[in-house]
C-alpha cells in the first residue's frame, strides 16, 4: 500500500517562518488538498513532501514512485511534443510503447500537434503535455502544483477523470490548488492562516 | 472517454547507465537541433587562434614558440563559452527538477550531460587543433602531442567547469561568478597541457606531463560529478 506522511514539518526562508509544526497523511485512494492565500508556502510545502527542499524541522516518509510536477513543467522547446512526452517518461525508467504515447497525446487533444516543437504550443497545450504523463506514468505518489493552471474547461474535466481513476487503482495525492474538485479532497491541509 | 482500455506501461527502477544514457543522448539531441551554439564555440576558437599571429608578426620562430599556449589559452577560453547553459537551460525549465526525482541515480545523468558537453564542445576543439597549429608553423611530432594533450585535458575541463557552472546557478551574474570560479581551476590544466606541447617541440619527452594531465583526468571524474550533484542539491533547495 502506497502512503505519504509528513510530521511536525516547518520551513523557514531567511527570516520569514513559512509554516510550523505541519503534519499530514495521504493514504491509498485518497487525495489531500493544499490550501492557503499566495505566498503562504504551499509550493515549499510541496517541494519539501516531493524532497527537492529540506525542511528545518520533521521528516517525510513516503512508500512508492513519485510523480511531481511543479509550475515548471520540464518541457524542452526545441523537443517535438512527443519527444517531451516521451523522453519524460523515459527518465522515470517507465517503459511506454510508441502507440500508447500516441493514443495518450490523442486523449490529451495533442494529437495533431504530435510532431510540433514545443516552442509553439500554448501555456495550456504545454500542461496538457503533463496530462499525457499522468495517463502513462504508473507512479502510485503524485504531487502536483496547481495541475489546473491554464487549463481549460475540458481539460480541467480531463484532469479530474484522471485524478479518480488514480484514486480508484489505490494511487494518491497531494495537490496545492484553488479550484474545487469533483471527487472531494480527505482532508484539507490549512497553511499560513 | 475509454481510460482503462490502454495498458498500463510498467516502471522499471533507475539505474547509473540508464541515467547517463538518457541525459547524453538528450543533450546531443538538442545541441544537433541548435548546431548553432556548438559551432559558436568551434568559431571562436579558430578565430582567436587565427588573430595571434595577425597581432604578435608572421616570424616563424616566435610563432612557433607560442603556438601550443596560444592554442591552449584559446581552447581553454572556448570550452568556458559553452559552460553557463549547462544545466542553466535545465533549471530554467524545470528539466532538472525532474531529474533529480528521477529513480536513477544522481551522479548517472550528470556524468552523462557532461561527457555531451564534451562531445559537443571539447571534441571538436581537439579535431581541429592540428589545423590550427600548422599556422604556428608546429612539427608533426609537436602537433601530435598537442592533440593527445587536448584529448586528455578537455575532458576535465569540461568536468571542472560542470561543478562550477552547477555551483553558479540561480545567482545573479552567474556568468561572471562562473569566470570567477572555473578559470583559477583551469590553470593547472593549462600548464600542463601547453607544457607537454613545448616539451615536445624543444625534443624533450612529454611524457611527465601527459601522465599528471591524465591523472588529473581520472581524479576529476572520480570526484567532480559527486560535487556537481552536491551543487545542485543546494541549487534546488
Amino acid at each position: 500500500m502506497s502512503s505519504l506522511e509528513g510530521r511536525g514539518l516547518s520551513c523557514t526562508r531567511g527570516y520569514a517562518t513559512l509554516f510550523r509544526d505541519v503534519s499530514f497523511r495521504v493514504g491509498a485512494g485518497e487525495w489531500v488538498a493544499v490550501r492557503g492565500p499566495n505566498g503562504s508556502g504551499k509550493t515549499t510545502l510541496l517541494r519539501c513532501a516531493a524532497g527537492l527542499s529540506r525542511a528545518n524541522a520533521g521528516e517525510v516518509t513516503r512508500d512508492g514512485a513519485l510523480l511531481y510536477s511543479g509550475h515548471l513543467p520540464g518541457i524542452k522547446d526545441d523537443l517535438t511534443t512527443e519527444e517531451n512526452l516521451a523522453g519524460s517518461l523515459a527518465l522515470q525508467g517507465v517503459v511506454a510503447h510508441g502507440p500508447s504515447i500516441t493514443e495518450a497525446l490523442a486523449r490529451a487533444g495533442l494529437g495533431k500537434r504530435r510532431h510540433l516543437a514545443a516552442r509553439r504550443l500554448s501555456a495550456g497545450q504545454r500542461r496538457r503535455i503533463g496530462l499525457a504523463r499522468l495517463m502513462l506514468d504508473p507512479a502510485p505518489v503524485w504531487i502536483l502544483d496547481e495541475p489546473l493552471t491554464a487549463l481549460d474547461d475540458e481539460g480541467q474535466a480531463l484532469f479530474t477523470e484522471l485524478l479518480s481513476r488514480h484514486l480508484d487503482r489505490g494511487g494518491l495525492a497531494l495537490l496545492a490548488t484553488h479550484h474545487d474538485l469533483a471527487p472531494p479532497p480527505a482532508r484539507e491541509l490549512r497553511i499560513g492562516a | 472517454m475509454n481510460a482503462a482500455a490502454a495498458p498500463m506501461p510498467a516502471a522499471a527502477g533507475g539505474s547509473f547507465g540508464a541515467g547517463f544514457a538518457w541525459a547524453f543522448s538528450r543533450d546531443l539531441t538538442l545541441s544537433l537541433r541548435h548546431p548553432g551554439e556548438a559551432l559558436l564555440v568551434v568559431a571562436f576558437f579558430v578565430l582567436v587562434a587565427t588573430l595571434f599571429p595577425l597581432g604578435v608578426g608572421a616570424d616563424p620562430q616566435l610563432l612557433a614558440r607560442i603556438g601550443p599556449g596560444v592554442i591552449w589559452v584559446c581552447a581553454l577560453l572556448a570550452a568556458f563559452l559553452s559552460l553557463p547553459g549547462l544545466f542553466a537551460g535545465d533549471y530554467a525549465d524545470g528539466t532538472l527538477e525532474q531529474m533529480t526525482l528521477s529513480p536513477h541515480p544522481m551522479p548517472g545523468w550528470v556524468a552523462g550531460k557532461i561527457a555531451a558537453h564534451w562531445v559537443a564542445s571539447g571534441l571538436p576543439l581537439t579535431v581541429l587543433s592540428p589545423l590550427l597549429g600548422l599556422q604556428y608553423g608546429l612539427d608533426a611530432q609537436t602537433l601530435g602531442t598537442l592533440v593527445l594533450a587536448l584529448l586528455l585535458g578537455t575532458p576535465t575541463l569540461s568536468l571542472l567547469g560542470a561543478a562550477c557552472s552547477a555551483l553558479a546557478l540561480g545567482a545573479r551574474g552567474s556568468g561572471v561568478l562562473l569566470a570567477l570560479l572555473a578559470l583559477p581551476l583551469f590553470v593547472p590544466v593549462l600548464i600542463f597541457g601547453a607544457g607537454a606541447a613545448e616539451a615536445q617541440a624543444a625534443s624533450l619527452s612529454p611524457t611527465p606531463h601527459l601522465s599528471l594531465l591524465g591523472a588529473g583526468l581520472i581524479l576529476a571524474t572520480m570526484g567532480l560529478p559527486f560535487a556537481a550533484c552536491t551543487a545542485i542539491r543546494i541549487a534546488l533547495d
